[in-house]
């Protein structure tokens, strides 16, 4: 199966302003691929870059097995997009701007009532949230191959959250790809097969949340019966806090079970562990460089 | 105590409504630091070089006083310029230049006050700025300031620079054009507070404008001595009235005061009994439907009022040129001075021929400005960000393009036709000759409107030079023949090169070449736009 984007080592730069230093990224067809990075990291340009509105300077990107920039017309009836900032025309009603993009009514009418949105009102009367809804509704209407959303939910309240996850979720039962780009962690843990983070416009980790987890460190606490003994000098222990019988620690995967062994030695009372989540990847990831 | 009491204070007074409008003010300044130094500085430099081009082609005081004579005795040509009240350098200056030089300075003020007041609001940067330390009428007051200093400057330019033909006349015409430049001014205050768009704000407010030349036109076509009724409805006409260098009547500077004041004082009523981002005209819920199928469809939705106001002001402006047109046989004595007069202001031959000629040039030009306004929708459209998704539709680069540059292109066409209709409803004649001389200015407006293509396909940055562009060659049009400016200047308008019709010979070496500059243009600048990438 062919993939749905591959973007090898590209290139940006706006005139002395690097945005894309070697960006890498491959979207497989039918996965949610969350696209993480600090503000100002290049996820914009990448993606506008992959809608043949910016021309890369170097490097390759193929959407849907195409060129990006030569073959846009022909892509863009099978991507829909959601701009992280959604500018409306004034004087014309959402219903109207929805209706710009030749789609499903049917979809269109169940989507207008879940969202909430009332499509009579004009641009400028449409909060940022409203505004959001207009290009989401249209953007879950139409009947395309891939979405691309730039951070589509940064207006949005919890409830409409909710329906644009359950939105998401149909779309990739549908098999449609989806590309994500969001800050909202839960949401991208619960939508995303994988996720690709960059950092200063190169990708720094791709792979799947249980690959990535895998790479990084599981953060333990115990209570135990004896004092514990040593645990500082084992291998792959990072921010070991110790206060009588309790520990703390952050361990690395392949180190757990050693640390675990030393800790079963000290008596074990009560152990909680947990997985990393994306935030603490996410903020390793983005301060380990600074 | 005087801890509390002082805010208690300043919460009463008007004091805390104005908080903050002296670092709106130098924050306006700021941001015009270009666009009101260049604009001031084009219009007192067209008024300052008129007395020595007029001396050097009316050199004698009995050539002088024999111009004035003719264009005093011809309603035609009193429609184009006023009256003339002196035949000394400075009275002829003021003739010639002042009703210009006030439209100058009235556009120049109403795109001021509008750009820090709606446009403000429209794009929500008055909440950010309403947020911090600054009063509910510091904004209003802060944007009336900047064009207040901006006619001053404009005004005391032209008192210093013509106080060599008298300081009187000089100081009279410097206040009556800053005046004029007033009364927009808080006129656009006005109109910025009913319309919820900048750019409709100032497209009202600029028909305002050009109403008050058509009132003034059409007054100073009946009476010689500016006396009529509908010429006292004009600030264009109070500044004729004002009489700069022909022992000036200074109670009409009251007129310019009272004006600016009321209208102030009804804008500050009205900003103060609104919502900030509000405006006086509701927004009315529109269809949950939408029929915009194309991109032609949405250009055309979106164009298609700034088409409406357009064709209805060509047509009628042609009707009310066409009416003052009837008076231009009326000449005392068809001597040979006035034939080079009208020779000079483009005619070839037949005075009414050569006075419909003259009109038919003006609507061109203006005409121009319509193209080029149309064509840089695609630079509103791309910087705003709303071309994006549009874009990532399945819509390519040039079909995009396309719906916009139609309107721009064909619309033109079509003022164009509405403007000649108007003018032969008007005059009562044959409408063949007029409507052909009509179309004949297409080749010179495209070639404008092509620029701003290019421009705009090469860097958005680019495109506001189309503007410049387009008001060298109004400016040439209207004013390069009184300076005697050498053919070479002249021949940067692409409206120079065209045949003088109706009256004179058809050419269409001209007409071909400028088509096929714009079609280059235009071809170039697509190509370009579909090479860059999008600005946003």
């Amino acid at each position: 199966m062919t993939k749905a984007i591959t973007v090898s080592g590209l290139h940006k730069s706006f005139g002395r302003t690097p945005a894309l230093t070697g960006l890498d990224l491959d979207v497989e067809t039918g996965e949610v691929h969350g696209f993480l990075g600090p503000n100002g990291s290049g996820k914009s340009t990448t993606i506008r870059v992959l809608l043949g509105l910016l021309h890369a300077d170097s490097g390759a990107a193929q959407l849907l097995g195409r060129d990006p920039w030569a073959d846009a017309v022909e892509l863009h009836r099978r991507v829909a997009y959601v701009p992280g900032d959604v500018t409306l025309w004034r004087n014309l009603s959402g219903g109207e701007v929805i209706d710009l993009y030749g789609l499903d009514t049917s979809r269109r009418a169940d989507l207008i009532d879940r969202f909430e949105l009332d499509p009579t009102k004009k641009g400028r009367t449409y909060s940022k949230g409203n505004r959001q809804k207009v290009a989401l509704v249209a953007a879950f209407a139409s009947d395309v191959d891939l979405l691309i959303l730039d951070e589509p939910t940064s207006g949005l309240d919890p409830l409409m959250e909710e329906v644009f996850q359950r939105c998401v979720e149909e779309e990739r039962d549908r098999g449609r790809t989806i590309l994500l780009s969001s800050h909202i962690l839960s949401e991208v843990e619960e939508l995303c097969d994988r996720v690709s983070i960059i950092r200063k416009g190169r990708t720094v980790e791709s792979g799947s949340l249980a690959d990535l987890r895998h790479l990084t460190r599981t953060s333990v606490s115990a209570e135990l019966t004896g004092l514990p003994n040593g645990l500082a000098s084992l291998p792959g222990v990072h921010d070991l806090d110790v206060q009588g019988h309790r520990v703390r620690l952050q361990v690395e995967a392949d180190q757990l079970n050693t640390v675990l062994r030393s800790l079963s030695d000290s008596g074990v009372r009560s152990l909680t562990s947990k997985p990393p989540t994306l935030e603490e990847l996410f903020l390793r990831h983005y301060q380990e460089a600074e | 105590m005087t801890a509390t009491a002082l805010p208690a204070r300043i919460s009463t007074g008007t004091s805390r409504q104005l908080a903050g409008t002296g670092a709106l003010l130098r924050f306006n300044l700021r941001r015009d630091r270009v666009v009101i130094p260049s604009w001031v500085a084009v219009t007192a430099l067209l008024v300052l070089s008129l007395p020595g081009s007029l001396r050097s082609v009316y050199s004698t005081p009995a050539e002088r006083a024999d111009i004035a004579h003719q264009m005093l005795t011809n309603s035609s040509l009193r429609a184009t310029y006023g009256p003339v009240f002196s035949d000394s350098l400075g009275g002829l200056t003021a003739w010639r230049i002042g009703g210009y030089a006030a439209i100058l300075a009235g556009v120049m003020s109403l795109i001021v006050v509008v750009r820090h007041t709606r446009d403000e609001e429209e794009s929500g940067r008055q909440e950010l700025v309403s947020s911090a330390m600054v009063g509910r009428r510091a904004p209003l007051t802060a944007a009336l300031l900047t064009a207040f200093a901006a006619d001053s400057a404009l005004a005391l330019l032209i008192t210093a620079g013509l106080a060599g033909q008298g300081t009187a006349g000089a100081l009279a015409l410097g206040l009556g054009i800053g005046g004029v430049g007033m009364v927009f001014a808080t006129l656009a205050a006005i109109v910025a507070q009913f319309t919820d768009s900048g750019r409709l704000a100032k497209g009202l407010t600029g028909g305002l404008v050009g109403a008050a030349f058509v009132l003034r036109a059409v007054g100073d076509s009946t009476t010689n001595d500016a006396s009529s009724p509908a010429t006292w409805l004009s600030p264009i006409g109070w500044l004729e009235n004002l009489r700069p260098f022909a022992s000036e009547r200074w109670w009409v500077l009251a007129l310019f005061a009272a004006a600016a004041l009321l209208q102030g004082f009804l804008a500050y009523e009205l900003a103060g009994r609104r919502d900030v981002g509000m405006s006086f005209l509701p927004s009315r819920p529109g269809p949950a439907n939408g029929r915009l199928g194309t991109a032609a469809a949405l250009a055309w939705r979106l164009q298609r009022g700034s088409v409406l106001g357009w064709s209805l002001g060509f047509l009628a402006a042609g009707v009310a040129f066409g009416g003052i047109t009837k008076g231009a046989a009326d000449l005392v004595g068809d001597n040979a001075k006035t034939r080079e007069i009208i020779e000079r202001m483009g005619g070839q031959s037949g005075i009414e021929d050569a006075f419909l000629a003259t009109m038919v040039g003006m609507f061109g030009m203006l005409a121009a400005l319509y193209a080029v306004s149309s064509v840089l929708r695609l630079h509103t459209e791309e910087t705003t960000g709303r071309a994006e998704p549009i874009l990532a539709n399945a819509v390519g680069r040039l079909r995009w393009a396309a719906g916009h540059l139609t309107i721009a292109f064909a619309g033109a066409a079509l003022i164009m036709l509405l403007s000649g209709l108007g003018l032969t409803l008007g005059y009562g004649a044959e409408p063949g000759p007029i409507l052909a001389a009509t179309l004949v200015q297409l080749p010179a407006i495209w070639t404008l409107g092509a620029l701003a293509v290019l421009l705009h396909g090469l860097s958005p940055r680019l495109s506001p030079l189309s503007w410049a562009a387009a008001g060298l060659a109004l400016l040439l049009g209207w004013i390069g023949p009184a300076l005697n400016l050498p053919q070479a200047v002249l021949d940067v308008s692409p409206f120079g090169h065209l045949p003088k019709l109706p009256g004179g010979e058809m050419a269409w070496g001209p007409v071909a070449v400028l088509t096929g500059i714009a079609v280059v243009l235009v071809g170039v600048g697509l190509t370009g736009l579909r090479r860059r990438d999008l600005s946003t």
